[in-house]
């Protein structure tokens, strides 16, 4: 793809020469580093990994291959269904976040002293990193020193230990996970919110709109670029939960709160030993699930582009 | 506005809502406000079950002291600082290039090449895994801040062509056009002309990449190992395992960990939201 740059003279060109080439040649040259560490870091590997999902591989000795014998195993491993199984609860309640963040959006949505702080104070979660945010809560299930059970025991529930229990665990790693991406849509629909055209609610209210109704057919059209990103935003996220799983469970009790991206990671580079090739196959799989997101986010683009 | 402002309610509505709104925040920090609250506490506290009361003294002096003096955190938040910052530079470089040539030109194949860019930056990082693991073992830098340093340029350039590219497009075109004409180069009319009217721009990115790559944690266990050269994400793990069990230190130490990201919001928040919400309005 940088093949362009090489055509490049070794010895400076004359000026004629650079003069009349150089609307053609500058934006390969502008592009050649960015596309060449991209290519190198990004491009290659997603199809090395494809390559080395059909090798039995330790990392080390030598690659043996095995077609599509790693994927024949995923299917009967209940490890990969567990992951895939916890992957969907994690995409379908990740979406929360989206309303979640809409109702923060609308109640901080005001003008009175002081709300600049507030709202800042109600997104700085999405600033601090998902380790800090898993340690956190990790401390706040915990049920000898954590201040849930308490708060439960005050209305007469509990005790409970989230994360002690399969049944439990991935619902309580998705709801730390959810405190920070809350606040990302929350941002998104703050910054929507003051763009929503004022004449036209005030024409709405005009016309009797109020509450839901105003909402769902004056405001929510109106706020549609944002709940785009924030839906992209919200189902990479619950694709790529590997930080919270890693911090707060180690995929534990027993692998019930693993996820792909974890399990991944598990088997291709813990002390259950080196399984490269195995790792890459889980990897491929979660890869195709991104790329109908992805699909989707070019197609979109590719829609706009054509617009403009 | 919606919702209908307040100060056109009633003052009993008014009341309420202004007294809900520290309820609600506490409720919303309340995880954070707990492991502030432990960070201050002295050991006895633990000891005793005065975990939720007041502290029996204030130990935050000696607690977030000891975090600097008793622990390898220095080092780590070092390691963090020597990997972000070179990161930011790189890949913000890197991308006004890219986002220039993607912005400015026309050419063929201009698409397919920001389309690459975009999809690159949504790929899960598991695909990436064993592949960049290896480039980076057979390079020799594994184990090291620039082994995490060039991957992570190169994958954040992917975001911020993105970015750059949409915000060069913005650009009034009539000013290159009109250097052109004056046969002023392509390369001085980068430097000259658009690079300076990128600085929001600039500004935006470096804030946002600055604390996405301090809070990675999943390159930082793959690429790195020891003391010597893991950002404070993974050291974090290594400071808990040492004072396992002591909460009062965990808690400061996290805290300590996750702090730079949260001043460099506070400081830029401007640019930081800017950055962040980019296409959120059309």
């Amino acid at each position: 793809m940088a093949a362009p740059i090489t055509s490049e003279p070794p010895a400076p060109p004359p000026r004629g020469w650079w003069r009349s080439r150089q609307m053609r040649l500058a934006p390969w040259l502008f592009l050649a580093p960015g596309i060449a560490f991209f290519a190198l870091y990004v491009i290659l590997p997603i199809f090395q990994s494809f390559h080395i999902s059909l090798y039995r591989w330790d990392g080390l000795g030598e690659a043996r291959y095995i077609g599509m014998q790693n994927y024949e195993r995923l299917f009967d491993d209940p490890a990969f269904y567990t992951s895939l199984w916890n992957n969907v609860r994690w995409l379908l309640l990740y979406l929360l976040a989206i309303p979640g963040g809409l109702f923060i959006a609308l109640f901080l949505n005001q003008q009175v002293r002081g709300i600049r702080l507030y709202k800042s104070l109600f997104f700085f979660p999405f600033v601090i990193s998902q380790v800090v945010v898993g340690l956190v809560f990790a401390w706040f299930y915990n049920p000898s020193i954590g201040l849930l059970n308490p708060i439960l025991g005050m209305f007469g529930a509990g005790p409970v230990n989230i994360l002690g229990n399969p049944s439990t665990v991935t619902y309580g790693i998705i709801v730390a996970g959810l405190w920070p991406q809350v606040a990302y849509c929350m941002i998104l629909y703050l910054t929507g919110l003051n763009a929503v055209d004022p004449e036209q609610v005030e024409a709405a209210r005009l016309d009797g709109a109020k509450g839901w109704k105003m909402l769902w057919y004056v405001i929510l059209p109106q706020l549609r670029p944002a709940t785009f990103i924030a839906v992209v935003v919200t189902v990479i996220g619950a694709l790529r939960s590997f930080d919270m799983v890693s911090v707060m469970t180690s995929g534990g009790p027993f692998g019930s709160s693993r996820v792909l991206a974890y399990y991944m990671f598990e088997v291709s580079l813990s002390e259950y030993g080196f399984r490269m090739g195995y790792g890459a196959a889980i990897a491929v799989i979660l890869f195709l699930i991104m790329l109908v997101y992805i699909a989707f986010f070019l197609w979109r683009m590719w829609r706009e582009e054509r617009g403009v | 506005m919606f919702p209908t402002p307040v100060e056109r309610r009633s003052t009993a509505v008014q009341a309420t809502y202004k007294a809900l709104l520290p309820l609600a925040l506490i409720l919303w920090l309340l995880p954070l406000l707990m492991v502030a609250l432990f960070s201050v506490k002295p050991d006895a506290d633990f000891t005793q079950g005065n975990l939720w009361g007041l502290p029996s003294s204030f130990a935050g002096f000696e607690n977030y002291t000891r975090v600097f003096t008793d622990s390898a955190m220095p080092r780590y938040l070092l390691n963090s600082v020597f990997i972000t910052v070179p990161t930011v530079i790189g890949a913000v470089a890197l991308s006004c290039m890219t986002g220039f040539a993607l912005g400015v030109y026309r050419f063929r194949g201009n698409i397919w090449i920001f389309f690459m860019f975009v999809a690159g930056n949504f790929v899960p990082f598991q695909i990436l895994m064993v592949p960049v693991r290896d480039l980076t073992l057979s390079l020799g830098l594994y184990d090291t801040r620039m082994g995490l340093v060039l991957f992570h340029i190169a994958f954040q350039t992917g975001f911020c062509t993105l970015f750059m590219r949409n915000f060069i497009r913005a650009l009034p075109r009539e000013l290159i056009e009109a250097a052109r004409v004056e046969g002023v180069s392509e390369i001085r009319i980068f430097w000259y002309i658009v690079l300076p009217l990128m600085r929001p721009a600039i500004a935006a990115l470096s804030v946002l990449i600055f604390t996405f790559i301090w809070n990675d944690y999943f390159w930082a266990v793959v690429l790195t190992q020891g003391v010597e050269s893991q950002p404070v994400t993974a050291g974090i793990t290594a400071f808990n395992s040492q004072f396992r069990a002591a909460y009062h230190m965990m808690s400061a130490g996290s805290i300590i960990a996750a702090l730079p990201p949260v001043m460099m919001f506070f400081l830029m928040q401007k640019h930081f939201i800017a950055g962040l919400t980019l296409g959120a309005v059309k």
